[in-house]
């Protein structure tokens, strides 16, 4: 037998091997598009979802039951319950909300205030202040200062707690009295300090890691030459370090706002939106009290899904924004590996 | 400005960067820190520069102590071999860095840079940021921004290493007559001895921290003092030959090798002779080939370099000795060719293999 050897048509291989490009490229990229959309697009799918629903412990039933779809799940014997799909009236009673500008505000007061004064601010000075000691000794000062990320959530924020407790308790008490200080409930007289210092804290962490190591990746020629060229060390860090770290500082201001407007866990644990009413409540800590912790045991699915949903909107309104201020794109090299 | 090392050093725990140097340099004194890498010149530099507290010893800036002077208090500008350009600033704003530091008023922050940029030829480039610009060109803004402050001391840490030969060559010249002009007293701390020959006024060889020699290029280049400066000034480097012994002979001095015998003039002889196996030194240049008829050291030529207005060859003598010297490309020398090598004899140096000393200058 003789083989036919046929040749192909150039732009049919060509195809062919761009088409191969892709599936490579596409093979490689699966693991994270998977895990991307396992957990995030179809929560924030679900989420939606169950934002346009009734669903509560009133009405408790699979949410996808609702209308048409309800009979077909009954005869399946798939429990439907009442839920209902309500449009946007769970929207509508969040920005009626008679707390709805309380809580925003807070929100707003409480993100900028941990971000500017901690997760930023204090972060820049302990780096500033970790990489001009000696190093050792920067680097265990920056080990003992991370403790308390790894402390779980509950005993960091109990340990505060007695810190600020009442009177005849609480350790700021003890140290107060002696010099003079009425002992007073600390927690309940200045919540907000409280908040935002246990927050910004371990927060600060974050910054203080990024940004010593960029300023330990500052080439020592540039330091020296400002140096000699008459710079103090405060001139050096105001016109040398800060510019040369500024994408460090947008980074990590751009990645704790979206953080902090998310996090919720050590208000929950320290006063619970309180004291009072919705003292300091957030937008995060809503969405799960209405989801999940009402007082009489109603947990309002439906509404609670309204405020987390709206939360991730102005979670991508804050993205763009500063993906666009910041130019992150000119932070985005084009790879030196030629194509595949 | 007069500048002056006393018994410095500087030591971090065991390591000794610099070990007890003394020196002087005179006002508007082109001076080269020249050694190998690693040999505590930049940390000499750096202790000048205040950027280093001498561990030991003194610096004087005009007979005045300046160890706990700030470098910014110094008076001083400084060229880095990376050039340290600050990289978010345009060369004007590096250029007017040191001035705006010292507050001076703006226009004349212009006028200054302008009056600098123009007389380095970068006048053109004020607002272009350093990435922007080539290494010759980044050097030039380099010197500029050490310049424009009017420094009583300019320091320079191997300044020329990122340049490509050529512009090496150009910038060499152009650092030397600035200097020249100004008249402002230098240092430059270099490892390539041709730099230091060609642009100082006095060079200080240091080695593992010390001091070698401090003297101008002839002296360095004519007398070594050690077969470290020897070995190290001078390029094709000396011909250093182990196992030399010189013997009187009658009003003679021989100095005698497995592979040769060699008459030594007496000025130079009479301070070797006696003194058991000695190195002999000699440079390539003042090796010949031997004249027809003459009688000459025998050996065959192992390999050739050709380096253009001569060849560097390497010739082979009876003892496993090799030995350099430069000969002239139109003989066309190939390996294995025979030869008969003369040696210049009033060049010769020698040295004692135990203390590494010369024998002829001290």
């Amino acid at each position: 037998m003789e083989a036919v050897v046929r040749e192909q048509p150039v732009e049919v291989v060509a195809r062919r091997r761009s088409l191969r490009v892709s599936l490579e490229a596409l093979t490689f990229m699966s693991p994270t598009m998977l895990l991307v959309t396992l957990f995030f697009f179809v929560p924030v799918l679900l989420l939606l979802w169950i934002s346009l629903t009734n669903l509560s412990s009133n009405t408790f039933g699979n949410p996808l039951c609702v209308g048409g779809v309800r009979d077909v799940c009954e005869s399946l014997g798939i429990r439907a319950g009442g839920v209902e799909f309500v449009g946007l009236s769970n929207y509508r009673r969040l920005f009626s909300d008679r707390f709805f500008p309380k809580i925003l505000r807070n929100t707003l007061f409480y993100v900028f205030s941990t971000l500017t004064l901690f997760n930023v601010g204090l972060a820049l000075v302990l780096a500033l202040l970790t990489t001009h000691i000696e190093r050792r000794a920067g680097f265990l000062f920056r080990a003992i200062w991370l403790l308390p990320r790894i402390t779980p959530s509950v005993i960091y924020i109990m340990m505060w707690k007695r810190i600020a407790a009442d009177a005849p308790f609480g350790i700021l008490n003890q140290f107060l009295t002696p010099v003079g200080v009425e002992p007073r409930f600390w927690l309940r007289e200045a919540p907000w300090l409280f908040v935002i210092v246990t927050n910004g804290f371990v927060g600060a962490s974050f910054g203080m890691l990024i940004f010593s190591s960029a300023i330990e990746s500052i080439p020592r020629d540039y330091i020296m030459a400002a140096k000699v060229d008459g710079a103090t060390t405060l001139q050096i860090i105001r016109t040398i370090i800060i510019p040369l770290i500024k994408w460090p500082l947008l980074f990590v201001t751009t990645y704790q706002t979206l953080s902090l407007l998310a996090s919720f866990e050590y208000i929950l644990l320290l006063t619970n939106g309180g004291p009072g009413l919705y003292r300091t409540e957030v937008w995060s800590l809503t969405a799960y009290h209405r989801a999940l912790q009402t007082y009489f045991g109603n947990n309002q699915w439906g509404y609670g899904a309204a405020w987390g949903f709206v939360l991730v909107v102005i979670g991508i309104i804050f993205s763009i924004i500063y993906l666009r201020v910041f130019r992150f794109n000119e932070l985005v090299q084009e790879p030196k590996i030629d194509a595949l | 400005m007069r500048v002056e090392l006393r018994n410095l050093c500087k030591r971090w725990g065991n390591v000794v960067g610099v070990d007890n140097i003394s020196l002087e340099i005179k006002d508007s004194e082109f001076v080269a820190l020249l050694g190998p890498s690693g040999c505590g010149k930049t940390t000499t530099l750096l202790m000048i520069a205040g950027i280093y507290k001498p561990t030991s010893g003194e610096i004087l800036f005009d007979g005045r102590i300046v160890n706990h002077i700030p470098p910014k208090d110094r008076n001083i500008g400084m060229v880095f071999q990376s050039y340290a350009l600050y990289p978010h600033m345009t060369v004007f704003e590096n250029m007017a860095y040191p001035l705006k530091l010292q507050k001076v008023p703006k226009d004349e922050q212009r006028r200054r840079v302008q009056h600098v940029a123009d007389m380095m030829g970068i006048g053109h480039l004020l607002d272009r940021k350093p990435g922007q610009l080539s290494g010759g060109q980044q050097q030039r803004v380099a010197l500029g921004r050490a310049l424009v402050k009017d420094p009583e001391l300019l320091l320079f840490d191997e300044p020329l290493s990122n340049l490509d030969a050529r512009l090496r060559l150009t910038m060499r010249g152009e650092i030397k007559r600035r200097q020249m002009e100004l008249g402002i007293t230098s240092i430059y701390v270099t490892h390539d001895q041709v730099e230091a020959m060609t642009m100082a006024d006095r060079i200080a060889v240091i080695k593992d921290g010390k001091l070698q020699a401090y003297d101008t290029p002839d002296e360095l280049y004519e007398r070594p003092r050690t077969l470290f400066i020897a070995g190290f000034i001078g390029n094709p480097p000396m011909n250093l030959i182990n196992g030399v012994e010189v013997v009187r002979d009658g009003e003679e001095y021989l100095a005698r090798h497995q592979a040769f015998c060699l008459r030594v003039p007496a000025e130079r002889g009479k301070h070797v002779a006696a003194k058991g196996e000695v190195i002999l030194g000699i440079r390539p240049e003042d090796i010949s080939l031997a004249d027809d008829g003459q009688d000459g050291m025998r050996g065959e030529v192992y390999v050739v370099e050709p380096l253009g207005r001569d060849d560097l060859v390497n010739v082979e003598l009876p003892g496993n000795t090799f030995i350099h010297f430069l000969a002239d490309p139109a003989l066309r020398l190939k390996p294995g060719t025979p030869v008969a090598l003369c040696f210049n004899t009033e060049k010769v140096q020698f040295f004692d293999p135990r203390t590494e000393r010369s024998l002829l200058w001290h």
